[in-house]
């Protein structure tokens, strides 16, 4: 993988831009041709050499060596203490969680974990989760809240996992009651996408206070296959669907459905568990300490006004 | 012991096909007259098979006469990735505003129910597969705004493909919108009930269809979150025919009951007897008035 920093940088730099632009609440002189610049500036940058593409994005996010959940632990949260089950059927290891002290923080965190080896992604069922899964988060969410701790979400997954008993076992009321407990909480909750964020299986575990994304993860209703194989009628029309989703941090962010790109280091978060883990939490602190200076009832307010404004549509 | 019985088998031409003059159920081949369908709630009078049913016949068909006022119409449907896969999403939207005579694949009606004031949402399948995008959302969320401000029930009535893929994560995030609206609308009091029809599936499966306080489905129905085709391609599954039916949720404990279709409107005002605000001292008055032979005429 090229060296993508100075693009980054200076993307995100002007997709900053874009987005204060946009909230201003009048129209300044020559607002409209700010913009246009941006925006070309930034087809420009895309267009330079070594930034990678939709799909090329797609692969890395899914990349079997990236970090995850547990490598965020191992390198952040030394005194994790694993809490396991739903309480009601059983464990699903595609989704741990935990407490542990970040920095001078202690935290629930809850997130995806797909597996390294083959052994362990099928033990884990690629981090695609089951009813159980879902029920065992809401759980810890609700354990969060009731002692006070801020709840971090790592998420990473195709989504959730397809199966006769899983849907049999209400995987859609799990997915729906785990969003509508998310929507509930009265602690700071944040939440990043450190490789696939798919579907309702990522959104179950994604309705939080801050979104944030590592550079090359993807957020996406339905992954590029499904959809190429829906709309083109050909699955191997993946990269045309994944251009057309917009499925990628950057383009998410500058279309105001994330808060914020987290730059992965140099060659990419799997080559660097360390620094990548480092970047996120360092992140995830940041956003937690000014979350913790709103109350709570404020801090839900916002949280509510922030998803009920989801959405584009035209009126008349 | 089995008794074996030999039979002679004549072969006999096959009979000549049924000339079929007139519509006919999908279902049990019965032919169908002109309007019978939609006269029956466009159930099946031969079978009882539900057919998706278009949003205004429905909303009139659970509303009191004359209590509607649709609302959330101007809104309609933008293009935010200028999606364009095989059509760009504008044409397919817009063919599907011409087919429907719709301008989304949810209505958004103020109303009464069994006298009981009600915001209703009404999905029709037939506008794009009634997949969920930014629209349904806001009116999703108006009618929520109206159920507090004038302290209306909120009912919604599912049939959807799942999310409107044209929109991107825009369309994912209706989820956290609609949950978090529905969530308001029990935060102040209100009943939230939730009718599932043919099919219920995908991201409206996932969110507000099921964290109502009351689930009602419609008979044979099917509700899945992943698909058949993904589930058998995943695992290798055999899925029974009965999968994801009403009647397979209903003894999974996934809903609350199954109803026919000519017996929703009902049912629906028996459950706001109970849940609508200050029934539970109405009811005491109900009961009153049944003792004395008052009540009961009414519907
Ligand atoms: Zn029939």
């Amino acid at each position: 993988m090229a060296d993508t920093r100075s693009y980054t940088g200076e993307a995100l730099k002007l997709i900053k831009r874009l987005r204060e632009l946009r909230d201003l609440p009048s129209f300044p002189d020559g607002y409209a041709e700010e913009i246009k610049r941006i925006q070309d500036r930034i087809q420009s940058l895309r267009k330079g050499g070594g930034v990678p593409s939709p799909w090329d994005v797609v692969q890395i996010a899914r990349h079997q060596d990236r970090p995850q959940t547990l490598d965020y632990i191992a390198h952040m949260l030394p005194d994790f203490i694993e809490l396991k089950g739903d309480r009601l059927r059983s464990d699903d290891s595609a989704i741990v969680g935990g407490m542990g002290t970040l920095g001078d923080r202690k935290i629930m965190l809850v997130g995806h974990q797909k597996g390294h080896t083959l052994e362990e992604r099928q033990e884990r069922s690629f981090g695609m989760a089951r009813p159980e899964g879902y029920r065992k988060a809401m759980r810890l969410a609700r354990l969060a809240e009731k002692f006070g701790l801020p709840l971090v979400t790592l998420v990473d997954t195709g989504g959730a996992y397809p199966g006769k008993d899983a849907e049999e076992g209400g995987q859609a009321g799990a997915i729906a009651n785990s969003i509508l407990t998310f929507t509930g909480l009265k602690i700071p909750t944040v939440t990043v996408v450190i490789g696939e964020g798919g579907s309702g299986g990522a959104l179950a575990l994604a309705v939080c206070d801050r979104v944030l994304m590592l550079e090359n993860s993807i957020y996406s209703v339905i992954s590029p296959e499904g959809c190429a194989a829906l709309l083109w009628r050909d699955a191997a029309e993946g990269p045309k669907a994944a251009a057309a989703l917009h499925l990628i941090a950057m383009d998410l962010f500058e279309l105001g459905l994330i808060d914020g790109v987290i730059p992965e280091p140099t060659g990419g978060a799997h080559t660097n568990h360390a620094a990548t883990a480092k970047r996120v939490m360092r992140q995830v602190q940041l956003a937690l300490s000014e979350l913790s200076t709103l109350n709570a009832d404020d801090r839900l307010r916002l949280r509510h006004d922030k998803y009920l404004k989801m959405g584009r549509y035209s009126q008349g | 012991m089995a008794k074996y019985v030999t039979v002679q088998v004549t072969r006999r031409e096959p009979p000549a096909p049924v000339e079929v003059t007139g519509p006919q159920c999908k279902k049990c081949r019965h032919g169908l007259q002109d309007g019978e369908l939609e006269q029956n709630f466009h159930v099946c009078p031969y079978c009882g098979y539900h057919y998706p049913m278009p949003a205004r016949s429905r909303v009139t068909m659970l509303a009191d006469e004359g209590s509607v006022t649709y609302i959330g119409e101007e809104l309609r449907p933008a293009d935010p990735l200028e999606f364009f896969d095989m059509r760009p999403y504008p044409e397919r939207y817009e063919e599907a505003q011409k087919e429907t005579g719709l301008t989304e694949s949810m209505v958004a009606a103020l109303c009464t129910v069994a006298a009981h004031p009600v915001a209703l949402g009404v999905m029709d399948f037939k506008f794009m597969g009634g997949s969920m995008g930014s629209v349904l959302g806001e009116r999703f969320y108006r009618l929520a705004q109206k159920a507090i401000a004038e302290r209306r029930a909120l009912v919604v009535t599912a049939s959807s493909g799942g999310a409107r893929m044209q929109e991107g994560l825009f369309s994912l995030m209706q989820m956290a919108k609609t949950v978090t609206a529905a969530r308001l609308v029990g935060e102040a009091g209100l009943p939230y009930i939730t009718i599932l029809t043919h099919p219920t599936t995908g991201g409206v499966f996932a969110s507000w269809s099921t964290t109502s306080d009351v689930i009602i489905a419609e008979p044979g129905a099917v509700m899945q979150f992943a698909g058949s085709r993904i589930i058998e391609q995943t695992t290798r599954e055999k899925l029974p025919a009965d999968f994801g039916t009403s009647e397979k949720q209903l003894s999974q404990g996934q809903v609350d009951m199954v109803i026919h279709r000519h017996d929703l409107r009902d049912r629906l005002g028996s459950i706001l007897d109970f849940l609508a605000p200050g029934s539970a001292m109405a009811s005491a008055g109900a009961a009153a008035n049944a003792a004395t032979g008052a009540a009961g005429g009414e519907r």
